[in-house]
């Protein structure tokens, strides 16, 4: 996205704004921030400026009153992403289940680190901490996908699944 | 309601906190605050500093609290009783906020501006140990100019939210914040922006450390080689009541007032602040009465000033490997009581 | 004995159809056709349920605490926001059978006198957002939810709220905070929640467990609820199992089983996975501490460690544990502890929210010098050290992150301070890939 183009939800997704906005008592309309975020990252895959501004606009709050909550939640990407962004879990359990050589293959395979984005675009690998999946570890996700049980093979299939 | 603290019983009004009874009762039993400041709504609690034993939660009531409470956002019970300076598991535990504190700290004083009104030196001397523990690389930041007048040191910055409250109840548009979280959670306008806004340089004033400071100011002087004066000026925006820091006859500096606590209780504008540098602007009251967290009272006022003698006595008594120089004529009476 | 997960594995369950076929929603017309709201708190009370999410609070004692000023909306809000590290049972409940969550929503904010209702739910979990928003509809379009539910001239509103990445947000006055849109920084307390929570009215904050467990108590009384478990620990629990056994997963079991059987019997986790041997168990998710073999499956007085608040915390912190949350770590002799205890310490670095400084500065500072004696850097006086730097953040901080990032690193070294050693004097070695310190005659020694 440049700065060029405005930053505009289509008209079904305000719709959507609208109605979470009407879960909360009046004047509490702040409470719709965390899911509006999710909504714009949904729309425009990271949190450019432009867009958090945007949304205080919605919510009628300060600019920087999304901007502190944005950078606290570790969800939101406050930089450019791949079309894939594999996040995966790093925390003690999904280690125990084999996460550590599963993710170095993920790496490997891809040819980028923690934190990169392939050449192409398309893929971003960050690394989370746990996703409340120990016992079915180890365990990535890919946007609302949880992938898990996972092995090589596993992510060799993935990888070429998304790719295509 | 009676509450004793340090062995010395106070009455005090229902609501009252701890650390303001303790204040009440005088510098020698008041715990050290690095976030909580009175004047501004919502602050405390976070820093830990000011943390006291309640070996007993009240009259009614007598057991003692199970763990250390920040005595600035404690209110009393009667009949409670708190230890401060007396408790050795308190005297630990500040020990431990002190070195939390320095961690990531640039101890980078001697080009600091805030260097001698600065409570974290001061607390880190009246409670920390002299010795460093840590050997881990220490996180940074870069210096962030918000706007003409105001320069941001994250490296020195202790969290303790001031300046986003006061943004907040003093200003009318809060445009910096606390981004990011954990030990990398820092004071920012995330975007570049400048805080710009009649009374954004009180930032500077409730600055417990040098984070937020004048850059009118800036690398003008040493604060203990300056002579505050109070003055007044007709200003249609703030009280006009400041603080003129002279070197010789040239105003170098102009801030709000402060009390002994280094509160500010009447904000004052920009105009002020930054503008009214000439003696000629300003109606001079007479010396300022110095507070208790500057050191320039160790030169001028030494007779007059009100010491915390208490932790100063502890401090000289315990890490004599401080090559400390200054009178210390003040710790007589304390080693007679002893 | 399952009072949650009986009908979980039936095809369509998370259908209200299916559901209302196998007993579901039942407790709702009884709770809310025949029953006072503080009938249904007295049930609750008598049951001895202790909150699942991980303090162990009595809930009928919490429910209690709600202040009801006059013309003064009060909220429930379901603690969904699991995060911490071993703890996967309500993603599993929630997911399989969003039904039994929002029962129990309906029964208990019936009792608390609660008209909107909030489930928070760690935003990683969208698709089980999307289950619970799918069932809910389900059950407006049937009358459980809305105006007049039933008839009973009750009306209840229920939504579910995102999280965006955050621990902390599992502390409750910080869940309350993320809900009004802001930062999940925890709030000083008092006032506590049932004073002032969510928006500055009274809150009740409970678990999905907790809440889960509510309509079995309305169905089937308080008292048959408390007559399964022992003493204290009433009733059954959600454990969430990972690491070496050999299946791993969710098992509901009633409170007093033994920890051997629990850990060996096929029923459960069915044993240590083929060929290896139990070396220690964190017990109650990451935050616990941890219990190496011999210490889990007994106390000092020889006597079986059974799953219940007070045995497994039997011995205090010297020998003991605590249930918390139930997430059950196991690990076998191929585990390195002071791997395992850097990525918690890890954990704890990346989640403090950095309002206070003991744990803001410490877990910080934690994580960097496990992180140089995993990495053959370390110095001996660095052990020490990190049980010092625990101690100074244990109990000093807002909240109870702090604690949660002291006891693992000090519960590690008070067992197995030999393997910390073992890295910091022989750093060649422990940095091998794979190398592991076999402590000489330990029962799962090699």
């Amino acid at each position: 996205m440049t700065k060029t183009q405005t930053v505009q939800f289509p008209a079904d997704t305000l719709e959507r704004v609208h109605e979470i906005i009407k879960r909360y008592p009046e004047g509490r309309q702040k409470s719709a921030l965390l899911p509006i975020l999710h909504l714009a990252q949904a729309e425009w895959r990271w949190l450019s400026p432009e867009v958090m501004d945007y949304v205080a606009g919605l919510l009628n709050i300060k600019p920087v009153e999304v901007y502190e909550v944005a950078t606290f939640y570790t969800m939101f990407h406050l930089e450019p992403v791949g079309e894939h962004v594999i996040e995966y879990c790093r925390t003690g359990p999904c280690c125990l289940m084999g996460g550590v050589e599963v993710y170095d293959h993920l790496k490997k395979k891809l040819g980028i680190e923690t934190g990169e984005t392939t050449p192409d675009g398309k893929f971003t690998i960050k690394e989370v901490e746990c996703l409340a999946a120990c016992g079915w570890g180890p365990v990535f996700q890919i946007r609302e996908k949880y992938y898990m049980h996972l092995t090589k093979e596993k992510v060799d299939e993935i990888i070429e699944e998304l790719a295509k | 309601m009676k509450v004793t603290i340090d062995n010395i019983t106070i009455d005090v009004e229902p609501g009252t906190t701890i650390l303001q009874a303790a204040r009440k009762i005088g510098p020698q039993v008041a715990p050290p605050a690095m976030c909580y400041y009175e004047p501004i709504k919502g602050s405390g609690g976070k820093c830990r500093a000011c943390l006291v034993k309640v070996t007993a939660g009240s009259e009614r009531d007598p057991r003692p609290m199970p763990k250390l409470v920040p005595s600035c956002i404690t209110q009393v019970q009667d009949g409670m009783v708190v230890e401060n300076t007396t408790n050795p598991q308190v005297l630990e535990a500040r020990k431990g906020v002190v070195e939390f504190l320095l961690l990531n700290h640039p101890l980078d004083c001697p080009i600091c501006d805030q260097a001698g009104e600065c409570h974290l030196q001061d607390f880190a001397f009246e409670h920390g140990v002299s010795k460093t523990r840590t050997v881990e690389e220490r996180n940074t930041f870069e210096p962030q100019d918000l706007g003409p007048y105001i320069q941001l040191h994250m490296n020195r910055c202790v969290l303790c939210y001031r300046c986003v409250y006061t943004a907040d109840q003093v200003t009318d548009g809060r445009v910096h914040g606390v981004m990011h979280r954990g030990d990398h959670a820092e004071i920012s306008t995330y975007i570049e922006k400048a805080i710009d806004n009649d009374f954004s340089g009180n930032v500077i004033d409730v600055c417990p450390v040098g984070a937020l400071t004048d850059k009118t100011y800036r690398f003008k002087n040493r604060v203990w080689f300056t002579k505050p004066v109070d003055a007044h000026c007709s200003c249609d925006k703030c009280s006009g009541n400041v603080t003129l820091w002279y070197r010789g006859e040239e105003v170098i500096r102009v801030t709000a007032r402060k009390n002994e606590w280094g509160e500010v209780k009447e904000f004052i504008c920009n105009t002020c602040r930054f503008e009214r540098k000439k003696t000629s602007d300003w109606v001079i009251e007479g010396p300022m009465k110095v507070a208790r967290h500057s050191v320039i009272s160790a030169n001028k006022y030494g007779a007059n000033a009100i010491k915390p003698a208490h932790p100063l006595k502890q401090a000289a008594e315990q890490y004599k490997q401080i090559d400390d120089t200054r009178d210390r004529s003040f710790l007589e009476p304390q080693k007679q009581l002893k | 004995m399952k009072i949650l997960t009986q009908y979980i594995d039936v095809p369509g369950i998370e259908t209200i159809d299916v559901y209302r076929k196998h007993g579901g929603y039942a407790a709702v017309e009884k709770a809310l056709k025949t029953m006072s709201p503080d009938e249904v708190t007295e049930e609750v009370k008598k049951s001895g349920l202790r909150g699942r999410g991980g303090a162990g609070f009595p809930v009928g004692m919490k429910w209690s605490f709600l202040a009801k000023p006059e013309g003064v909306p009060r909220y429930l809000v379901c603690n969904a926001d699991e995060s911490e590290p071993g703890t996967f049972k309500d993603h599993y409940l929630m997911m399989k059978s969003p039904h039994t969550l929002i029962e129990g929503m309906i029964v208990s904010s019936y009792a608390l006198g609660a008209k909107s209702s909030y489930i928070y739910v760690r935003g990683e979990l969208m698709y089980v957002i999307h289950i619970l928003e799918k069932a809910i509809q389900e059950a407006y379009n049937k009358g459980l939810l809305g105006k007049n539910i039933l008839g009973s001239g009750y009306d209840l509103d229920l939504y579910v709220q995102p999280g965006g990445g955050a621990y902390i947000c599992g502390e409750e006055t910080a869940l309350l905070e993320s809900l009004e849109g802001k930062r999940g920084n925890p709030r000083n307390k008092p006032p506590f929640p049932a004073v002032k929570g969510l928006y500055q009215c009274p809150t009740v904050v409970n678990n999905v467990e907790s809440i889960a467990a509510t309509s079995w108590i309305v169905m089937n009384g308080g008292d048959e609820y408390a007559k399964i478990g022992i003493g204290r620990s009433t009733g059954s629990k959600l454990i969430s199992v990972s690491g070496h056994v050999r299946k791993p997963g969710v098992y509901e079991i009633p409170l007093g089983i033994t920890v051997e059987d629990f850990i060996f019997a096929d029923e459960w986790c069915g044993g240590i996975r083929a060929g290896h041997k139990l070396k220690a168990v964190v017990a109650g998710g990451s935050s616990v501490p941890i219990l190496p073999a011999e210490l889990i499956l007994k106390t000092t007085n020889g006597e079986k460690r059974l799953m219940t608040y007070e045995s497994l915390s039997d011995g205090g912190f010297a020998t003991g544990t605590m249930l918390g949350s139930g997430g059950f770590i196991v690990m076998d002799e191929t585990t390195c502890i002071v791997h395992n205890t850097l990525t918690f310490g890890r954990f704890y670095h990346h989640e403090s929210c950095g309002q206070c400084s003991p744990c803001r500065e410490g877990t910080g500072w934690m994580d960097k010098i496990l992180y140089r004696i995993e990495h053959g850097q370390g110095r001996q006086e660095d052990i020490d050290l990190l049980v010092d730097v625990s101690k100074k953040i244990e109990g000093n901080t807002i909240c109870p992150l702090g604690d949660a990032a002291a006891w693992p690193v000090a519960a590690a070294i008070r067992h197995f301070r030999d393997e910390f050693e073992w890295h910091v004097k022989h750093p060649e070695k422990a940095t091998q890939p794979g190398a592991v310190f076999m402590r000489e005659g330990a029962s799962w020694a090699v």
